[in-house]
């Protein structure tokens, strides 16, 4: 057996192997509306984590007989890009993209207001294009805010953090490195912040009660600081007035269009027409609406 | 999964029952059905296990296979949880493709499993970097009367705690002979909870499954520690639920684990 070096995982100055502090998230970046084809969408990146999550619906359930007459259903699909691990994954659905799209729809079904939406589906594809620890939390921070842009009504945005531990230490938001560590412990937690209700809930590892306890005082802070992100992607969609909002939009997909290339001239006005369409959640941001109209 | 009309008629009657704290088969909120484990049943199988959950009912088998390791991992076999909801378990389970549900179940008894380092992994090496022993542990249900997750928890750790390792040569088993028993590093073991209302149930049958907002389940280990959790379908808990839920795993875990 190779000997190798052990990894400090948090210093003596409290910083992790790429610079955080324990509680701190990777940088994250949301920008909601970047589908033009989509009810609702979301791109985001979070550390190298970058997913692009799209709804449409609700909509007539197929195949039929699947259909609630009570409520609306969640179809939540995860794939993983073939390119988006370092070995090629092969673009077939596993057990664990199956195990992913169940606890995350669960996730949502709870925030949506289903009973709205009799004998309908609400379907979210969620796309992972780059990965790196943490994908499953980025895809349901995602989803929230594709759903918020498509005008889909909910008691509060679902949002998600992993949390977990290194090297004996509790730490929010764990990279693939810090994932591999040999004592690892990881935890995705997902919330409606404002009523803490949890709503997904995973883990695996070795964890002692009061870990359990600590990683979920941890992941309280972290949740809020990802919030804060969902809600400025939201704000940024819906608040400026269309015409201006057009131009400030193309400049904020610009990593995301660099990276497809695929952001022609009439996205303009078809964006224009697809956002003044959309519902606005607050009641606010649809006088500014009103205004411009 | 489609669910049983009558069934679903019975939810009522079982939220307002536990709002008084009692249970249609009066027992207690944190106490499980009547366990029965049977052990060492099937001659081709290298471990074996049936295991009664009430009217549950789940059989586990082990086999061991050669293989690859893993680049990554050159030493070490690893273990592998498959189960089949069969329809002669149940009216509502099909034939076909694995279902979402019996991906979840198999990938949640696999976690505990694994993430608690029950098996040493470096223990199932033949040939470092060349062949190590796979173990796959198959659970069928035979009778579904709600939480298939504690049953075949049970039933893969009982099944691989009296597991005989195949003797290798040349890469392939020799039949019928053995180097010796697996032995696990510990005996993770799922409990599984519904809430129902206000209330949190240990071990839900298949009325109380009807029932459940929320499913959560908690592996616990012999040491005192948690090695995974899994919340499930879409209703919500909160952190007092879980708190609770870790508590009551503790003591019941601790009870089966001396039937095994």
């Amino acid at each position: 057996m190779k000997k190798e070096e052990k990894k400090e995982y948090v210093n003596k100055k409290g910083l992790r192997l790429d610079g955080r502090k324990v509680d701190e998230t990777r940088p994250i970046k949301i920008t909601a509306g970047v589908l033009k084809n989509a009810k609702g969408s979301c791109y985001l990146e979070w550390g190298i984590n970058k997913v692009l999550v799209s709804v449409q619906g609700p909509r007539e359930v197929l195949p039929k007989h699947m259909a609630n007459p009570l409520k609306a259903i969640v179809k939540f699909t995860y794939r993983m890009a073939a390119f988006s691990v370092p070995d090629r994954k092969n673009p077939r659905p596993g057990r664990r993209d199956i195990e992913i799209s169940k606890v995350c729809g669960e996730a949502l079904e709870k925030a949506i207001l289903l009973e709205k939406y009799p004998n309908t589906q609400i379907e979210v594809w969620a796309q992972v294009l780059d990965s790196n620890a943490g994908s499953r939390v980025a895809v349901l921070t995602a989803a929230s805010v594709a759903l918020a842009d498509a005008g889909i009504p909910m008691k509060d945005l679902v949002t998600a953090v992993a949390v977990g531990r290194a090297d004996g230490k509790i730490i929010v938001d764990l990279n693939k490195e810090e994932e591999d560590a040999p004592d690892a412990v990881d935890m995705p937690i997902a919330m409606m912040t404002n009523s803490q209700e949890i709503v997904l809930l995973q883990m695996d590892g070795l964890f002692s009660k009061k870990e359990w306890e600590e990683a979920y005082e941890m992941s309280l802070k972290a949740l809020e600081d990802v919030k804060k992100h969902q809600i400025n992607a939201l704000k940024q969609q819906f608040k400026e007035p269309i015409e201006t909002k057009t131009t400030e939009k193309k400049e904020d997909n610009q990593v995301f269009s660099k990276s497809l290339s695929k952001n022609s001239p009439s996205d303009e006005t078809k964006k224009e027409k697809h956002s003044s369409e959309k519902k606005v959640v607050k009641t606010e941001e649809k006088e500014i609406k009103s205004e411009v109209q | 999964m489609q669910k049983d009309v009558l069934l679903e008629l019975k939810s009522d009657k079982i939220l307002n029952n536990l709002k008084e704290g009692k249970r249609a088969d009066g027992r207690k909120l944190d106490e499980y059905r009547k366990i029965k484990i049977e052990k060492d049943l099937f001659h081709n199988a290298e471990g074996s296990a049936k295991v009664f959950l009430g009217n549950t009912e789940v059989i586990a088998g082990v086999k061991f296979i050669p293989g690859a390791p893993y680049p990554d991992s050159p030493a070490e076999g690893t273990i592998s949880v498959g189960t089949e909801l069969i329809p002669l378990a149940s009216p509502y389970f099909e034939s076909g493709p694995p279902s979402m549900d019996s991906i979840e179940l198999a990938r949640v008894v696999d976690r505990g499993i694994r993430e608690s380092k029950a098996v040493d992994f470096k223990k199932l090496c033949v040939k470092e970097g060349e062949v190590v022993l796979i173990g796959f542990v198959d659970i069928y249900a035979i009778n579904y009367d709600g939480n298939l997750f504690d049953a075949c928890s049970i039933a893969a750790i009982s099944a691989l705690n009296q597991a005989k390792i195949p003797k290798i040569e040349d890469g392939k088993v020799v039949k019928e002979e053995f180097s010796g028993k697996l032995k696990l590093e510990r005996k993770p073991l799922l409990s599984t909870f519904a809430k129902i209302g206000n209330a949190l149930v240990l071990d839900p049958d298949l009325a109380e499954e009807t029932a459940m907002q929320a499913r959560f389940s908690v592996a616990t280990t012999e040491d005192n520690f948690v090695s995974a959790f899994q919340k499930g379908i879409s209703g919500s808990l909160k952190k007092d639920d879980i708190d609770n839920a870790i508590d009551i795993a503790f003591k019941a875990a601790k009870e089966i684990r001396k039937m095994i």
